[in-house]
């Protein structure tokens, strides 16, 4: 790993701004507390206060990491790593959402490039469906897909992996149509000399051809699924996953528990992303693509 | 000797932004057996789109073109011809096997008889113990001989070849011609080669066609009285440097108007 320094040297960064933010942030509150109470503190009382309050306005972070390990280890230390007050069991809620979704967002997405290269008519009318499709607030249609859905006797699982695929779908259109295009004329024409049908044209040349545009449209899409599956819980009151924890931290001010559901989330997309990376690396190098 | 391919007032015209372009006008040319035809002229003489014809991968707009006896869409189908393109386009995330056996797995060949064909190609153009190399492993010319033997791997009796090693330095095309006559003589395929270097089409060819622009059109055709047997040095001979000379002449005058 020759680029673990510089990794380094930002993570330093953030945590030094973030402290410093921390205590700029929090320290009204503590000066308040200190003017109720009537008395005076100095400078280094404020800062040692400013890093350990319930409700800090930016818990440091710190508080942060000891909330999730509080929520995480501790849990499966105590063998309850599944209940409800684990942020394992939520993260697990909303990663089986996201992966479904990603999944249908995926599937539909290549069914949909596939059709658009190869249907003029699907190429003339579909494409700006999608990107009008792109241009609605998911928040504003999140709660109506829930409700719709519900009518019709879904729920739980499935209307939250809609929403994920709703955002995840579009960035495998725009790749996969484009990678799917991407053999040259030449190469066409070489398929079409050997009589090759439509059939064999996709499987030996066009969909192996995609491959590096497939890839990276896959991290974009996994990114935009979690996304969208905190959405998904964020509008219906949903009562487990991490943007149920979201909202029940921001009704009770509990901002650590905030922040500990964010730091999660962003952790879990990372870990999802560099998992495509690695299948990324692998499947390029063995095609001799890499 | 039998026609194999025949052209009878062939034209064919691309409709531009900037009007018609003419790319063939009038062609008429029968290739018969055996034949190493040259199809040598400036870009834009339609010497491409003309190979292009018989291939099936462009529509004349008038008159007639036959390959073995039959339209050259009909001869696409039947797997009559093998192309090689300007570039060697192997797919890079197959071996040279792989590439060699991709047209076969198309045509629905059995395993065995793949195996078979691609040892026997391989060996064909020289590249023998390169069968389970990626592309990217190989040298230009080592690709392009490469994608030469994937053309020759379903016993096609047309090689059509679009300035196949226009490319590669001379030194490699040196050696390519050889090699390609070689593999000619022993193969006794029908070939049509587009070039653009006159020593390449004299050395290779029995039959020189050279074209001209505007419209594209056959200036000339020179059968080549050069013996069959054609070690690299006969390009030094004058028999080579007269018939190089002709070709020299018609493209100059093919090309008066500019």
């Amino acid at each position: 790993m020759r680029n673990i320094g510089p990794i380094l040297t930002v993570v330093a960064a953030i945590f030094v701004l973030w402290y410093a933010g921390a205590v700029a942030l929090n320290a009204p509150w503590a000066y308040d507390k200190a003017k109720r109470a009537n008395v005076e503190i100095t400078f280094s009382e404020m800062v040692a206060d400013t890093m350990q309050q319930k409700k800090p306005k930016l818990p440091a972070p710190h508080q942060v990491g000891k909330e999730i390990w509080k929520t995480t280890g501790e849990m499966v230390a105590k063998g309850r790593a599944f209940s409800k007050r684990s942020l394992i069991y939520h993260s697990w809620i909303t990663l089986s959402a996201t992966l479904l979704g990603f999944a249908l967002g995926t599937g539909l997405g290549v069914a949909l490039s596939v059709g658009i290269v190869y249907n003029r008519t699907m190429d003339m009318s579909v494409m700006p469906w999608v990107i009008a499709s792109q241009t609605i607030p998911i928040l504003a249609i999140a709660p109506m897909i829930i409700v719709v859905l519900n009518a019709i006797g879904i729920s739980g699982l499935l209307p939250k992996a809609v929403i994920s695929m709703y955002l995840s779908f579009f960035p495998v259109v725009v790749g996969m149509v484009k990678g799917l295009r991407s053999p040259d004329h030449m190469m066409v024409d070489q398929m079409k000399t050997w009589s090759a049908t439509k059939g064999q044209e996709f499987w030996k040349l066009r969909l192996p051809s995609s491959m590096p545009f497939l890839f990276p449209s896959l991290k974009v899409a996994m990114a935009a699924s979690l996304v969208g599956a905190i959405v998904g819980e964020l509008p219906t009151g949903a009562v487990a996953g991490l943007g149920a924890r979201l909202l029940a931290g921001s009704y009770y001010g509990q901002t650590i528990q905030i922040w500990s559901a964010l730091i999660t989330a962003a952790a879990l997309a990372a870990a999802l992303v560099a998992i495509i990376g690695v299948i990324q690396k692998v499947v390029l190098k063995r095609m001799g693509m890499a | 000797m039998s026609s194999v391919i025949s052209a009878k007032n062939l034209s064919l015209t691309f409709q531009t932004n900037d009007g018609p372009v003419h790319a063939l006008k009038d062609i008429n040319l029968e290739i018969n057996k055996g034949d190493f035809v040259s199809f040598i002229g400036p870009s834009g003489c339609g010497k491409t789109t003309f190979l292009r014809c018989m291939a099936d991968l462009e529509q004349p707009a008038a008159g007639e073109i036959t390959v073995n006896g039959v339209s050259p869409a009909e001869a696409r189908k039947a797997r009559a011809y093998g192309y090689v393109f300007q570039h060697a386009g192997l797919y890079p995330w197959r071996t040279i096997g792989g590439n060699i056996r991709l047209p076969l797995e198309i045509m629905g060949v059995d395993k065995a008889e793949q195996d078979k064909s691609v040892k026997e190609v391989l060996e064909l153009v020289h590249l023998e113990g390169f069968e389970n190399k990626y592309p990217w492993q190989l040298s230009g010319g080592m690709q392009q001989r490469a994608s030469i033997a994937r053309a020759l791997a379903f016993q096609a009796d047309i090689l059509l070849m679009d300035e196949p090693f226009g490319a590669l330095d001379e030194i490699v095309r040196d050696h390519l011609n050889e090699q390609l006559l070689e593999l000619w003589a022993r193969t006794n395929k029908t070939i049509g080669f587009v070039t653009h270097s006159i020593p390449e089409a004299v050395y290779l060819s029995t039959k020189i066609v050279v074209m001209s622009p505007r419209p594209g059109r056959i200036h000339d055709v020179i059968e080549s009285t050069l013996p069959k047997e054609r070690p690299l040095d006969i390009r030094d001979s004058p028999e080579f440097i007269e018939i190089a000379h002709r070709v020299r002449d018609g493209l100059r005058a093919g090309h008066g108007d500019d």
